[in-house]
C-alpha cells in the first residue's frame, strides 16, 4: 500500500520499468528480424503495406500507447498520494 | 547543382530571425539569475516543454539528413526514425522523473547529487562538451547545405549565420528564449511537414522514362555485352583505360558538341539498353559536370523518378497513406548510385541509375552502412545493432534533452512534456517515410546532396512551399544549436568553472561565464561546420548518440538505480565510455573513408559503430570499480 510521496516514486518507477521491459522486448525483437531474417519483413503483409513499414510504425505507435498510459497509471498513483508528483515530494 | 536565390524564401527565414530575436530580447530580464538563465525558472509550461523537446530534439539530421537517406536508399533511413524515438521511452519510464527529482542545471547535478564529488562533475563537464560538439556538427553542416538554395550564399555564410543568430538567441536569454524558440520550431515543423505529406499523398505518383538509348536486341548472352558490341551513328566510343575497363559504362563523344557522355550498361532478358549517367569532375580548380564546365546551361540533371507503375499506368492520382505504400512497392525506382572512376585524366565521380523494385526499396540493408544486414556472415551485422542499441540509449544520455527536464515545475509536469514530446515527435518519424519516399520520386533531388532532398521536394510542389519549407529548416537548425549551445556553456560555466573558481551556483557571475561559454562554444561550432561539409547530417549524428549512449547512460542509470555506485566508479564509467566510444569511431572504417580519405578496410577496429562494446564496457566499469572501491572504503 502507497503511505508516502516516496513510496508513490517507487511505484511509478516499477510501472516505468515494466512498461520500458514491453517496449524493450518489441523493440529488440524489430531489431533482431531486420538483423538476422531481413526478408522475412517482406514477407508478411497487410493492407498492401510489408511487415517492415508496418513494424515500424507500430513501434512508433506503442510508444505513444504506454506513455499515455504510464501518465495515466502515475496519475493514479499521485491521487492516493496527494503531494506525490508535486515539489513537496522533491523537498521530502 | 547550381541553385537560385528564392526571395520569398529569403523573407520568410528573415520574418522568423527577426521575431526570434526580437523575443529573445523581449525575455531577457527573466533570465537575470542562474536559475532563470539555465533552466528558465522552471517556469515552463509542460505542454510548452514537450512541444519544445520536439523543437529541441527534430534537428537537422531528422528533417534533412533522414529525408535524404530514405530518398536515397529506403527504409534504411526510417530505422533511423525507429531508433531516434524509441530512446524516448527510456528517457521517459527511466530517466525523466528521478533526473528532475535530483538535479537543478545541468545533468552532472544529478549524477553529483549523492557524492559532492569535483571528480564526477569534471567527468560528466567534458562528456557533455564532447557529445554537444558532436552534436553541433552535423547541425552547422545543415546549416551551410540550406543556405545556397536559400540565400545563394556559399556554404561558409550559411554556418556563420546561424552560428550569429543562435549566439544572440542564448546569450539575451538562455533557456527562456531558447524554450520559446524550440516551442515554435517544433510546432511549424510537424504543422509543415503535415501539410507536405499531405501533398505528396495528393500528387501521388508518375512514372518518367529514363533518357536511354537502345533498347538493342540481343545476338549474344546480354550480360556479356561490353563495349565492343555497340556502335553508333551520332557518336565516338571512347577507348576503355584505367578504372573505365572494370565498370559497366561505356564513355561516348558526340559527334555534334563533342562532348563525352557516360552510359551504364544494363542488360535485360532479351534486349541490351543504355542509361544515361551524370559525372563530376575536378579538372584545374573547375568542375567539369557531364564534360563541360558547370554552369546554369551544364548543370546536374535532377534525378529521383519512378520509371514503372503497376499495371503500366502512367499516373496514379491522388493516394491514401497505406496505397502509396503498396503503389510504390509495386513499381520500378529509379535510385542514383556513385563510384569514383580513375584514368590518366584524373578521378572522376559517376553517378548511375539504379533500377530497382519498389518491394526492395521498403526492406532494409540498401543503405551502405546497413549492408550487413544482408550479409550471411553475422559478424557482419554487428555495425547495424550497434547503431540501433545506441539510437536506443542514446536520446536518454544527450545533454541538451536532460536539461530540459528543468525547465519544468515538478516531476509530473517532467512526465507529462516528455508524453507531448513523444506525440510530437513519433508523428513526425511517420512523416519522415512519406516525405523521403516523396523525394524519392519527385524528379527533383540534386544527386550530389542527399541532404537537399527535402527542400527539393517541396520545390517540386510549390515554390512558396519550398519558401516556407527552406526557412523552416534553417530555424531546425537554430533551434537544436541553441539548446546544445545552453547545455554546453552550462557544463563549462557551472560544472567546470563554477567548481574551479568557487563561483556560487546560484551566483550572478555563472550567468557571465555562461554568456562567454555560449560565444566560446557558438565559434567552435561554426568552424567544426565548416571543415565537416558534405557529410550526411543522420549519419554524423549517430556518432553523438553512440559517444552519448556511452559516456552518460551507464552512470546515469547507475546513480539512479543502484546504492552501490560509487563516486570513483561513475567518474571511471564516464570515462570509459567516452574515450573508449570516441577512440572507437576515429579508428573506424566510416571515419577513415569520410574524413580521413583512407582506405576503409584499414581500419583498426572491426565495425564502425561502437555502443555495442563501449556501452556494456562503461557499464561494467562503474560496477567493477564500485564494488572496488567500495571493499576498499569498508576494509580502510
Amino acid at each position: 500500500m502507497i503511505g508516502s510521496p516516496g513510496d508513490a516514486a517507487s511505484s511509478r518507477a516499477r510501472v516505468g520499468f515494466v512498461l520500458f521491459a514491453v517496449y524493450l522486448v518489441v523493440y529488440a525483437t524489430f531489431v533482431g528480424l531486420c538483423a538476422f531474417d531481413w526478408t522475412a519483413m517482406g514477407g508478411f503483409r497487410l493492407g498492401g503495406v510489408n511487415l517492415a513499414v508496418l513494424y515500424g510504425f507500430g513501434l512508433i505507435a506503442l510508444a505513444l500507447i504506454l506513455a499515455l498510459l504510464y501518465d495515466r497509471l502515475c496519475r493514479a498513483i499521485d491521487l492516493r498520494i496527494p503531494a506525490a508528483g508535486t515539489r513537496d515530494e522533491e523537498a521530502s | 547543382m547550381i541553385y537560385h536565390p528564392s526571395a520569398m524564401a529569403v523573407a520568410v527565414f528573415a520574418a522568423f530571425v527577426l521575431f526570434t530575436l526580437g523575443l529573445s530580447f523581449h525575455l531577457g530580464r527573466r533570465a537575470m539569475s542562474a536559475q532563470g538563465y539555465f533552466a528558465a525558472g522552471g517556469d515552463i509550461h509542460w505542454f510548452v516543454n514537450g512541444v519544445a523537446f520536439a523543437g529541441d530534439y527534430l534537428s537537422a539530421a531528422s528533417f534533412l539528413g533522414i529525408c535524404g537517406m530514405i530518398a536515397f536508399y529506403g527504409y534504411d533511413g526510417f530505422l533511423y526514425s525507429v531508433g531516434y524515438l524509441a530512446g524516448w521511452i527510456v528517457a521517459l519510464f527511466v530517466i525523466a522523473e528521478p533526473l528532475k527529482r535530483m538535479g537543478r542545471y545541468t545533468f552532472a547535478d544529478a549524477l553529483d547529487s549523492r557524492f559532492n564529488s569535483r571528480g564526477i562533475k569534471l567527468a560528466a563537464a567534458v562528456s557533455t562538451l564532447v557529445v554537444s560538439l558532436f552534436y553541433l556538427i552535423p547541425q552547422m553542416v545543415g546549416a551551410g547545405a540550406l543556405v545556397q538554395p536559400l540565400l545563394g550564399f556559399p556554404h561558409w555564410v550559411g554556418v556563420v549565420l546561424v552560428g550569429a543568430v543562435v549566439i544572440a538567441i542564448v546569450v539575451s536569454a538562455g533557456m527562456v528564449s531558447t524554450s520559446w524558440v524550440q516551442f515554435l520550431k517544433g510546432l511549424l515543423l510537424v504543422v509543415f511537414s503535415t501539410v507536405l505529406t499531405v501533398l505528396i499523398l495528393m500528387r501521388g505518383f508518375t512514372a518518367v522514362p529514363l533518357e536511354q538509348r537502345g533498347p538493342y536486341g540481343v545476338t549474344s548472352d546480354p550480360a556479356q555485352w561490353s563495349a565492343r558490341d555497340f556502335s553508333f551513328a551520332d557518336a565516338t566510343l571512347l577507348p576503355e583505360e584505367g578504372d573505365w575497363k572494370r565498370t559497366s559504362w561505356l564513355r561516348v563523344r558526340e559527334d555534334g558538341s563533342g562532348r563525352v557522355t557516360v552510359w551504364r550498361v544494363v542488360p535485360g532478358e532479351a534486349s541490351v539498353r543504355l542509361l544515361r549517367c551524370q559525372t563530376l569532375a575536378l579538372r584545374g580548380g573547375q568542375r567539369i559536370v557531364n564534360g563541360s564546365p558547370q554552369s546554369a546551361s551544364n548543370d546536374f540533371s535532377p534525378v529521383g523518378t519512378l520509371e514503372r507503375l503497376p499495371d503500366g499506368r502512367a499516373a496514379t492520382g491522388a493516394l491514401g497513406p497505406l496505397s502509396f505504400l503498396s503503389t510504390l512497392e509495386g513499381s520500378t525506382v529509379v535510385l542514383w548510385r556513385q563510384e569514383a572512376v580513375r584514368d590518366s585524366d584524373g578521378a572522376t565521380t559517376v553517378f548511375y541509375p539504379r533500377l530497382t523494385l519498389g518491394t526492395e526499396v521498403l526492406l532494409p540493408g540498401n543503405q551502405p552502412a546497413f549492408k550487413g544486414i544482408r550479409s550471411q556472415n553475422p559478424f557482419d551485422k554487428l555495425n547495424f545493432l550497434s547503431l540501433m542499441l545506441a539510437l536506443f540509449c542514446g536520446t536518454a544520455s544527450l545533454p541538451h534533452i536532460l536539461i530540459r527536464y528543468y525547465t519544468v515545475r515538478d516531476q509530473a509536469a517532467a512526465r507529462k512534456s516528455t508524453v507531448v514530446g513523444i506525440a510530437c515527435i513519433g508523428f513526425f518519424y511517420v512523416l519522415t517515410l512519406y516525405m523521403g519516399l516523396g523525394a524519392m520520386t519527385s524528379g527533383a533531388i540534386d544527386v550530389t546532396d542527399e541532404n537537399m532532398a527535402a527542400p527539393l521536394l517541396a520545390r517540386s510542389i510549390s515554390e512558396p512551399l519550398f519558401a516556407i519549407i527552406s526557412a523552416l529548416a534553417f530555424t531546425t537548425v537554430l533551434g537544436t544549436v541553441a539548446g546544445l549551445i545552453v547545455a554546453a556553456s552550462g557544463a563549462v560555466a557551472h560544472d567546470l568553472l563554477g567548481m574551479w573558481l568557487g563561483i556560487a551556483p546560484g551566483d550572478a557571475a555563472v550567468v557571465r561565464v555562461g554568456k562567454i561559454a555560449a560565444v566560446m562554444v557558438g565559434v567552435v561550432a561554426i568552424v567544426l561546420g565548416i571543415l565537416f561539409r558534405g557529410m550526411n547530417v543522420s549519419f554524423l549524428v549517430g556518432w553523438a548518440f553512440s559517444i552519448a549512449a556511452s559516456a552518460n547512460l551507464p552512470a546515469l542509470v547507475m546513480v539512479l538505480f543502484w546504492k552501490g555506485a560509487t563516486k570513483r566508479g561513475v567518474t571511471a564509467s564516464i570515462v570509459t565510455g567516452m574515450v573508449s566510444s570516441l577512440a572507437w569511431i576515429l579508428l573506424s572504417g566510416d571515419t577513415y573513408s569520410k574524413v580521413y580519405g583512407w582506405p576503409a578496410q584499414d581500419a583498426l577496429v572491426p565495425f564502425s559503430q561502437p555502443g555495442i562494446v563501449t556501452i556494456p564496457l562503461a557499464f561494467a566499469v562503474l560496477v567493477v570499480v564500485s564494488l572496488l572501491t567500495r571493499a576498499k572504503a569498508s576494509g580502510g
